[in-house]
């Protein structure tokens, strides 16, 4: 009986684990077969710290820009573009 | 070259929810932005600056998720309380690990926001959303930077 339950939850945490690599970029994705979930761990904790560094990349980037120009009048620029098709 | 629309893109139903709070997370980061470009001195550091646009970016991430998830309620505990973002966290008390962790579910626990409180199944449900935000977050940040630039 317990045997079934584990299963279940096995199951379970492969589809979680399926859908964690369906989420990292290509380029991670090798290697990470369902077989290896540590190496899929292990790539996941890697794209999290490379996506932490590029908010603070980003929020470097646009600290600079926002000190020389006047967003007011990038403003509409800025609205149109984010909802383009 | 035209840059692809930060707001299109979703794939299957688990980004339904995302295509809503993706113009949340827009509207708030933008106010964010630029009520700091309004308030930001001359003698305004770029360090101070940077600090604030970086905490609007978590800031917007945690309110378009709102109470919905584990990690978005415990970044809102953070910003709320006006502690330091810092990831991965240094954890203060010793964390106890969970049962069937391995290492590498550790480490993942210190980069996801709430991730000591998570059992193994939840930890991996939590990450995938918490990925899904931080990409939206990242795109729309660079959009705005592109935009600003052009």
């Amino acid at each position: 009986m317990s045997s079934r339950r584990s299963r279940i939850s096995e199951e379970e945490i492969a589809e979680l684990l399926s859908k964690l690599q369906s989420l990292l970029p290509e380029a991670r994705r090798r290697g990470t077969s369902r077989a290896s979930a540590a190496k899929l761990l292990k790539e996941t904790c890697s794209y999290l710290k490379s996506l932490h560094r590029e908010v603070d990349d980003l929020s470097d980037r646009l600290s600079e820009m926002m000190a020389t120009m006047d967003m007011d009048s990038a403003q509409a620029e800025i609205i149109r573009s984010l909802f383009r098709p | 070259m035209e840059s692809k629309s930060y707001t299109t893109g979703s794939r299957d139903n688990a980004n339904r929810n995302l295509e809503g709070s993706k113009t949340l997370m827009a509207s708030h980061f933008l106010r964010a932005l630029f009520r700091i470009q309004q308030t930001s001195t001359t003698r305004s550091s770029f360090a101070g600056r940077r600090r604030r646009i970086r905490r609007a970016a978590y800031a917007s991430m945690a309110y378009s998720a709102g109470t919905r998830r584990a990690w978005s309620r415990a970044l809102l505990r953070k910003l709320r309380s006006r502690a330091r973002l810092r990831f991965p966290r240094r954890l203060s008390r010793a964390a106890r690990p969970q049962r069937g962790d391995t290492d590498q579910a550790q480490v993942l626990r210190k980069l996801v926001p709430g991730g000591p409180g998570m059992d193994y199944c939840k930890l991996l449900e939590e990450t995938a959303d918490y990925i899904r935000c931080l990409t939206t977050q990242v795109r729309l940040m660079q959009t705005v930077m592109d935009s600003i630039s052009s």
